[in-house]
């Protein structure tokens, strides 16, 4: 049955359908809905709710329920997300599992809570001190706020690593339906847990490494995991692919944007496709490429200045032009303006071809 | 030498093989595997009192029998390495993050004994406002607060619980308190909180205060054990290595000087507090998650409405508080009920401090790329800055429905259909200025048949509990249909006063 929901609604809403039931936070706008609708919601459940005093206390609890075996997840902004930096640092270093949510707004500093996308470094990348990767899943509508969180929960624990669902003001206030089927959800077994039971006696939850090799032997394993992840986790949506002359690349509210761009565009018979990630760490980066091995130019949209069209960069590798178009401070680009870019950069390119055409062989 | 010192040299000086004086506590290892060298040994310096707390912590730990329900919290100071000594589940947590960290770990195994122990630069500085806030909220765990005035692990640093005169590395002049301020006390400090059930200062200095501190560290874990409360006991502690002390001199200047700063008392003592408290309803995550299957009926719309579109979008505008939001969700939903694609996108943020608010509806039969709209089909412009801001957005051929019996003079007719129509005012007549909004619905279903009222009604059903008020948005629904039936169809009202082709 489908449901008008919130995005920041829907986030807790698939995480109790993934059996999640802790909740640490602290209120900020664009996310705060999560905070309250988990408030209202998970302690009906019979879990366990608390509004910490600030992110840096609401992370730590997290490490806290993580560390004795809780399906526990957090959520903020821009600010809050700076401030839990170094305890995801702590997280990915002792290997815990858990759910953060970003619903980005713009920055920097207080900047403002209109949408942006401008934490793509500071998630995607790490953001923190130290070797590490978060999991980083890049919902675009309702029901994926929901779905995607309930995978962010199965990614976190199969991989023991923070794992992040960047939102953006946009998706966060949204409403659309949203369908949802209860299931079991089945957490996996965690021995290696701090319970105060006397199996787990022996147990330690830990970041430090003293001795040199100890350290490095231990980021060995991290780098071997992040490859696993890499090899078999990579999600992403293609359309309107097959015969493009631009591949647009967005994701996230834009990438809805960019569908409407290129639905505009087919319209008026110009071949433009769409590929969006849906992972974000890891970036798609072979799909990517396979996409792209056909068109003759690359357009990265994102209400940035420019953050993951980097990773479409490395990805490519010089193989096809990038072209970047990015909007800030809350500035959503329209179809129109999409397509009016789209439009231009093809006659560029039509042009340049022509006149290659023209030109005497020598 | 006092007898205790002796006895501590013994116990430090017995090799494998000698006669122990103090038998070790089973709650630590035997062996320190999980130090790199030196396995038999503690990494604490001769004299400091992170041992003696160790000790004190174990034995009761012990002689009540928590052993294997104990997690221990290890923070980031000299004691970040309790967990190669402690035989109990081990926690290690960012600096002055354990209250935080325990904090988590005892909501999720509330019949556990969770244990904070920390250093006074954890504590007293990085983590003022996680040991404040735990306390606050009278967490039931036990905090042991080793205050030696001075940071041990990053080598003589001030701490907040520096004496004034004091020298540190950071503090060559001796703490000023017109630079530095005064030594913090956390002890007196949370105990001018409600909720923590037991605050205690002790000094590990002579045998009595040890013994004293014994008593208190049990205590602490009695507590708990019991589900008392939050318990805080501080320890004024040795740390000759960076004092530049004997061991023996060590324990004189926590008397002579730490004691006199730092009084040693029972701040707080409290019994099971046993005010009955108020837990949240529990119900079925179906019920919660409004999956369950009961709903399934009321939302089942009978007429299947053949949209006259590919896409339909509206936006509706207005002050914030005129339902402008509540009226776009409204059509959402009936949207969804018809079986199209929707979206909802509100504004959200300064724009509605400052009293306007709009949002965007997209009725769609496949799904939906932007949510955003640059062209709306239809614009419900619920006040004059509304009208004025976004007509010309409205595609040619679009409808406004302006919330005013006339357009303002001065005003450029734009491409759309303007049909305005004094909801407001119709509403007022009805008893509520509230359903402004669904006399405005109710001339939108009119004139462009975008959604049934059937389906308006079915929706308003389940969303407005109260008969009587439902009753008003009935007729309010109505009046807005008849507005356009008679006004429009029959075409009284001609330009400019209602009508603007
Ligand atoms: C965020 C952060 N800042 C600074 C440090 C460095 N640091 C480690 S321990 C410590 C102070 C420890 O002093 P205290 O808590 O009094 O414990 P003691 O070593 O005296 O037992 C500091 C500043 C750190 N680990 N993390
Ligand atoms: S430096 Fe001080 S606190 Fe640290 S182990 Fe040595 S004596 Fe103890």
């Amino acid at each position: 049955m489908r449901q008008l929901c919130k995005g920041n609604v829907a986030i807790v809403k698939g995480a109790i359908l993934a059996g999640c039931r802790s909740f640490y936070g602290y209120p900020i706008t664009p996310a705060s809905e999560i905070t309250e609708a988990a408030a209202l919601y998970i302690p009906q459940v019979g879990g366990t709710f608390l509004q910490a005093e600030s992110e840096v206390a609401a992370i730590n609890m997290v490490y806290g329920a993580a560390a004795a075996g809780a399906r526990v997840m957090t959520a903020s902004s821009g600010p809050g997300l700076s401030l839990m930096q170094e305890g995801i640092s702590y997280i990915a270093g002792a290997e815990l599992p858990c759910v953060i949510v970003d619903v980005v707004r713009g920055g920097p500093g207080l900047g403002n809570i209109a949408p942006e996308q401008s934490d793509y470094f500071a998630m995607v990348k790490g953001g923190g001190h130290g070797n590490y990767h978060n999991l980083v899943l890049a919902p675009a509508s309702v029901q994926e706020m929901a779905d995607l969180t309930t995978l962010a929960f199965e990614l976190a624990d199969k991989y023991r690593n923070p794992a992040i669902v960047l939102a953006d003001g946009f998706i966060g206030q949204m409403m659309e339906p949203l369908e949802l089927e209860y299931r079991e959800s089945a957490p996996p077994e965690k021995p290696w847990a701090v319970k105060g039971t006397p199996e787990t006696q022996k147990n330690l939850i830990s970041s430090i490494y003293l001795e040199p090799d100890d350290l490095e032997d231990h980021q060995r394993k991290l780098e071997a995991k992040y490859k696993r992840a890499q090899q078999t986790e990579p999600r992403w949506e293609l359309y309107d692919t097959g015969d493009a002359d631009i591949l647009l690349v967005g994701y996230g509210i834009t990438s809805r944007i960019l569908r409407s761009a290129v639905e505009a565009a087919r319209s008026q018979g110009q071949r433009v496709g769409l590929f969006r990630p849906i992972t974000l760490w890891p970036f798609p980066s072979e799909a990517l490429v396979k996409a792209a091995s056909t068109v003759r130019e690359v357009l990265v949209v994102e209400l940035s200045n420019g953050q993951m069209v980097e990773d479409v960069r490395l990805a490519l590798n010089g193989k096809v032009p990038v072209e970047f178009y990015g909007r800030t401070g809350g500035n959503v680009p329209s179809v129109e303006e999409i397509h009016a870019d789209v439009l231009a950069r093809m006659s560029v390119m039509f042009e340049r071809e022509m006149l290659g055409r023209m030109m005497p062989v020598q | 030498m006092s007898q205790d010192s002796k006895a501590m040299v013994k116990e430090a000086e017995a090799p494998a093989g000698y006669e122990t004086v103090h038998a070790k506590s089973p709650v630590f290892y035997d062996i320190y595997e999980r130090k790199a060298e030196l396995k038999n040994q503690t990494h604490y310096c001769p004299g400091c009192g992170h041992g003696v707390a160790h000790k004190l912590i174990a034995e009761a730990i012990e002689d009540l029998g928590l052993q294997n329900r104990t997690i221990f919290v290890s923070p980031v100071g000299c004691s970040v390495f309790a967990y190669y000594y402690f035989d109990v589940g081990n926690v290690q947590a960012a600096h002055g993050r354990a209250p935080a960290c325990a904090t988590a770990i005892k909501r999720t195994c509330p019949e556990k004994i969770v244990i904070s122990y920390q250093g006074d630069g954890d504590l007293a500085a990085i983590g003022t406002a996680e040991i404040v806030h735990a306390a606050n909220r009278g967490e039931k765990i036990a905090v042991f607060f080793v205050n030696n005035a001075i940071y041990g692990m990053t080598g003589g640093q001030m701490a907040p619980t520096t004496l004034v005169g004091q020298k540190s590395t950071t503090s060559p002049w001796g703490r000023r308190p017109v630079n530095e301020g005064y030594p913090l006390h956390m002890a007196e400090l949370l105990s001018t909180l409600e909720a923590p059930a037991y605050v205690e200062r002790v000094a590990l200095c002579d045998n009595k205060n040890i013994m004293k501190a014994r008593r208190a560290i049990r205590r602490a874990l009695e507590n708990q054990r019991d589900g008392v409360g939050f318990s805080f006991v501080e320890i004024l502690s040795p740390c000759p290595t960076i004092w530049g002390k004997e061991p023996v001199d060590a324990r004189r200047w926590v008397l002579e000087k730490l004691v006199p700063a730092f009084p040693l008392n029972v701040f707080r003592d409290r019994k099971l507090d046993t005010s009955p408290s108020t837990m949240p309803p529990q119900r079925t995550v179906t019920d919660v998650l409004e999956i369950s299957a009961k709903d399934e009926s009321a939302q089942r719309v009978a007429v299947q409405h053949p949209h006259h579109f590919r896409e339909y979008t509206i936006k509706v505008a207005g002050f914030g508080g005129q339902g402008v939001l509540l009226l776009g969700q409204l059509l959402t939903e009936m949207g969804m009920r018809e079986g199209l694609e929707v979206s909802w996108l509100p504004s959200y943020g300064p724009e509605m401090r400052s009293g306007s608010a709009h949002c965007h509806v997209c009725l769609s039969k496949e799904r939906i790329g932007s949510p955003l709209i640059s062209h709306p089909d239809v614009l419900i412009a619920m006040n004059e800055i509304s009208l004025r801001k976004f007509a010309s957005q409205v595609v040619p051929g679009g409808v406004i429905l302006y919330n005013r019996e006339r357009l303002p003079a001065d005003f450029a007719l734009p491409q759309a259909r303007v049909i305005c129509i004094p909801a407001s005012e119709i509403a007022d007549k009805l008893g509520s200025t509230k359903v402004t909004n669904i006399v405005l619905m109710g001339a939108l279903l009119e004139e462009t048949e975008c959604l049934l009222p059937d389906t308006a009604m079915s929706v308003l059903e389940t969303k407005i509990k109260k008969l009587d008020l439902l009753e008003i948005d009935r007729q309010a629904l109505a009046a807005g249909r008849n507005f356009i039936d008679s006004h429009v169809r029959v075409g009284a009202v001609s330009q400019p006063d209602g009508f603007a082709y």
